[in-house]
């Protein structure tokens, strides 16, 4: 499966993590032989949303921070297809806080990247929700003191189905994450580090490759507690699958519409006997 | 006119608390009178709390169809003894009280019924609901059979005990009722009885609910507010019959953005809210635009700003409608003026939604949603539903330019080709596009789709003498009232215009307005804003407004009294 787009004009930076994420994602999505008319992309609005311009698939580029929402709904109405939100830190943790935790309780079966720079890029240079304290910008001049968001605990306090963390300094790591998030069934959160080469010149890809590290094999994702302590860490960061809830059912498959009929509710027709049935039980 | 207004119809009130079992009583009794064979129209007004206060429910039993409610009280069963000051403005010198004094405490007029005291006799006081439901009936010579039956049925799951006990309250009830009657204590006109087999009673919310079943609408997505709920949580108790997606979102700003990725994905979705929740939504009406991704959005109005009133009545956000969502596109906005106009309606806008690709706004208020009286049942023929869903070839575009600005509509999976909607202005492919060449020619497209719209949309339709001197104005539930109000006063040189397509307005509009000496508007606003959009659109101004804001619709005697004063002498 090809995904390549051509020759197109990127609205990136040279040097910016973004082309690495989509270099991984591309090659999992043929790794994973999915085709392009079956895939969904869905992003909100930053440079990271920008990259279902650069894949060869449907794509759905709403509103500032609202992939999620309508990313829940492509996936219930039609479960054949694959859906994957490609959004940044301030897009998903930022603006669309509320629906990154609501979207973790209804568990959709869909893959969520977050291009994770710690700092909002298309609107040159603020704080984003995870930047990290101390941060100076244009904005906030003396530095950030609010405490950064932790993505992968609040996913863990919700007992999110998949949340992994990768950075793209580890491309091989983030393409075997990517994977293994799209094939999960259920909500998978891919928090991926990736450096801004414009507007962060703290958490650059050397920053990144100082202050992580990888899980190793003998790590269990289904220890919820110690998946507490790894997502609270930070001094290094771990990679890699940070926890993997017990199975349970998708957003879907929880949906009274698919309890008994499989078909996606797309090709389905109006009950005309039952409506009418109804509006005569309304008779005197 | 033949004698009092009375001999057409009865207006009955029930009044009380929050939670004292008015509800229950006026579910129960308009049952039984359509049962009956009368004609009927129940309209409440309610405080927004869940205990205490004064709710009311008037129950109007007519002779001939109604669609309005009246200010005056025949017979007012009051639950306690807040009420009188709470309805002291409906009552005449003719109205009747009954109730009991153990209640409602030593009012001048009231007619005592002991209902408590008897209540107990039987086991409970709680069955004097029961009783005063049978009271009403007697009152009316409804057949005792009648009412016993339908209570037998309807408490059946409740054991033989719950039964017979309101049975027994029903039937005391219904004795002391038909013996006021009787003997000529208490004497109401004779309501004539109609054969009512093929009729059917349902409320606003339902309509639009099942209109929407019929529009093909597999999903809804909503946050909770008064009074848009009534629909979702119609459908909710409904999806298992149909095959609905019913999903709670955590605020409005979600329930609009999944709708419109439900419609991407290719099914048909609304949302339902009010004012507060609507003005949530406005970004994503405005991504609708922009997408030309079709949706349905149903606005139940209620008074505002902000909170407002939250359980009353207003035609406040007529212009939040228009307006709503940065940046120009077109939409459609359907206000039904009755039930089975909001079937229809609520069916039509999943059409014209899809075939335009177009946000879709259907404007009710809280009187409307919660009103409800016996009407034809709706018409399902045809049994179909237009499909405007294309197969997408491998070289499909999303937003081909196209003469008539409609770019055909594929969905994802279904088909060869790629389906790529963007929010940023954008080229025929979906992709971002800064070329400002092209951003006009996109911009033109979208507009183009309005004069499109303009052209299969219905006439105004003038009701009235051809001649007429003057013309009155309204817009959705405030329309039928304005018709019994005309026919009332029964004047032969003023026309109506009922208007239940706000926007686009229909063409003829203008024309009509110019040809009257004298034209007023109707409504259920402080600012008169379908006066003020007909102003811009056809350069009218109206010599006149009658508007109501004070959180409850208007009554037919209300309507006579101000057209009257408005009226030119005939």
């Amino acid at each position: 499966m090809d995904f390549d787009m051509g020759k197109i004009d990127i609205a990136w930076c040279p040097g910016c993590g973004n082309f690495g994420i989509l270099t991984a994602l591309k090659r999992t999505l043929a790794e994973l032989q999915i085709r392009p008319r079956d895939l969904v992309l869905v992003s909100g609005i930053g440079q990271a949303a920008k990259t279902p311009h650069y894949v060869k698939a449907n794509f759905f580029n709403g509103l500032h921070g609202r992939a999620l929402p309508p990313a829940t709904l492509i996936k219930a109405v039609n479960p054949e297809l694959t859906v994957i939100v490609t959004s940044g830190d301030g897009d998903m943790y930022g603006e669309g806080g509320n629906h990154f935790i609501h979207a973790i309780r209804r568990n959709p079966d869909i893959t969520v990247i977050v291009h994770n720079n710690m700092v909002y890029g298309l609107t040159k240079g603020q704080a984003s929700p995870t930047s990290q304290p101390g941060f100076v910008t244009p904005l906030q001049v003396d530095g950030v003191f609010e405490e950064p968001f932790n993505p992968l605990a609040v996913a863990v306090a919700l007992n999110a189905s998949f949340v992994a963390r990768t950075s793209i300094h580890d491309l091989e790591l983030t393409r075997r994450i990517f994977a293994r998030a799209i094939r999960h069934k259920g909500f998978a959160l891919v928090d991926t580090f990736t450096p801004c080469v414009s507007f962060n010149k703290v958490n650059t890809r050397h920053w990144y490759q100082e202050h992580t590290y990888v899980l190793d094999d003998n790590y269990d994702p289904r220890d919820r507690t110690a998946a507490w302590q790894k997502a609270v860490e930070t001094g290094p960061w771990p990679l890699g699958v940070i926890y993997t809830s017990p199975p349970k059912p998708s957003f879907e498959e929880n949906l009274p519409v698919y309890k008994t009929n499989r078909q996606p509710l797309i090709d389905r027709k109006v009950q005309w006997e039952k409506l009418a049935a109804l509006i005569d039980s309304r008779k005197g | 006119m033949t004698g009092s207004p009375a001999a057409h119809d009865i207006s009955i009130v029930l009044a009380g608390e929050a939670g004292q079992g008015i509800q229950t009583i006026e579910q129960l009794l308009t049952a039984i009178l359509q049962l009956a064979g009368f004609h009927i129209h129940a309209t409440k007004e309610y405080m927004s709390r869940v205990r205490g206060g004064t709710n009311s429910t008037s129950i109007r039993v007519a002779s001939r169809p109604v669609q309005a409610p009246l200010q005056r009280i025949d017979l007012l069963i009051p639950l306690d003894e807040k009420v009188i000051p709470h309805l002291r403005y409906r009552l005449t010198e003719e109205t009747i009280i009954v109730g009991d004094r153990e209640v409602v405490g030593d009012l001048s007029r009231l007619r005592h019924v002991p209902l408590r005291q008897l209540a107990r006799e039987i086991g409970n006081e709680m069955y004097a609901n029961t009783m005063a439901l049978g009271l009403i009936l007697g009152l009316l010579a409804v057949e005792a059979q009648v009412m016993e039956q339908y209570l037998a049925s309807r408490f059946a799951g409740k054991g033989e005990e719950v039964v017979a006990n309101n049975l027994q309250a029903a039937r005391l009830g219904h004795d002391r009722g038909y013996a006021l009657r009787e003997s000529g204590e208490i004497r109401f006109p004779e309501i004539m009885r109609h054969d009512n087999a093929k009729e059917i009673m349902v409320n606003g919310s339902e309509a639009i609910a099942m209109g929407a079943i019929a529009g093909g609408c597999q999903c809804i997505t909503s946050y909770p507010m008064t009074p848009g709920t009534g629909v979702i949580t119609f459908m909710a108790q409904h999806q298992h019959d149909f095959g609905l997606l019913v999903e709670q979102a955590e605020d409005e700003i979600a329930a609009i953005n999944m709708a419109l990725g439900a419609w991407y994905a290719g099914a048909r979705a609304m949302v339902t809210t009010s004012g507060g929740g609507f003005a949530l939504m406005t970004e994503g009406i405005s991504l609708a635009g922009m997408l030309e991704t079709p949706v349905v959005i149903h606005l139940g109005q209620r008074p505002g700003p902000a909170t407002g009133l939250p359980t009353r009545t207003e035609q406040g956000d007529l212009e939040l409608a228009l307006y709503a969502g940065h940046g120009e596109f077109p939409r459609i906005i359907l206000a039904p003026e009755s039930l089975p106009g909001a079937f229809a309606l609520s069916r039509q806008a999943f059409d014209l939604a899809d075939r335009y690709q177009v946000p879709v706004i259907i404007l009710t208020d809280q009187y409307l949603v919660d009103t409800y009286y016996n009407t034809a049942a709706f018409v399902l023929d045809p049994r179909q539903t237009s499909r405007f869903i294309v197969e997408s070839a491998e070289d499909y575009q999303r937003y081909r330019l196209t003469p008539d600005g409609i770019s055909p509509r594929a969905i994802p999976g279904r088909g060869l080709g790629l389906v790529g909607v963007d929010s940023d202005e954008h080229d025929e492919a979906g992709h971002i596009t800064e070329d400002l060449e092209l951003r006009v020619k996109m911009v033109d497209k979208r507009l183009h789709k309005l004069e499109k719209i303009k052209e299969a949309l219905l006439p105004a339709g003038l009701a009235g003498p051809g001649d007429y001197r003057a013309i009155v104005v309204s817009w959705g539930s405030v329309n039928p009232i304005v018709r019994e109000a005309l026919a009332q006063l029964g004047v032969n040189d003023v026309a109506q215009i009922a208007i239940q397509q706000v926007y686009p307005l229909p063409a003829d509009l203008g024309h009509y307005l110019a040809a009257a000496d004298k034209t007023i508007i109707v409504e259920n606003n402080a600012t008169a804003q379908l006066g003020h959009l007909i102003q811009r659109e056809t350069g009218h101004g109206f010599h006149q407004a009658i508007l109501k804001y004070n959180g409850l619709p208007f009554t037919v005697e209300e309507l006579v009294d101000d057209l009257q004063k408005c009226l030119p002498a005939s």
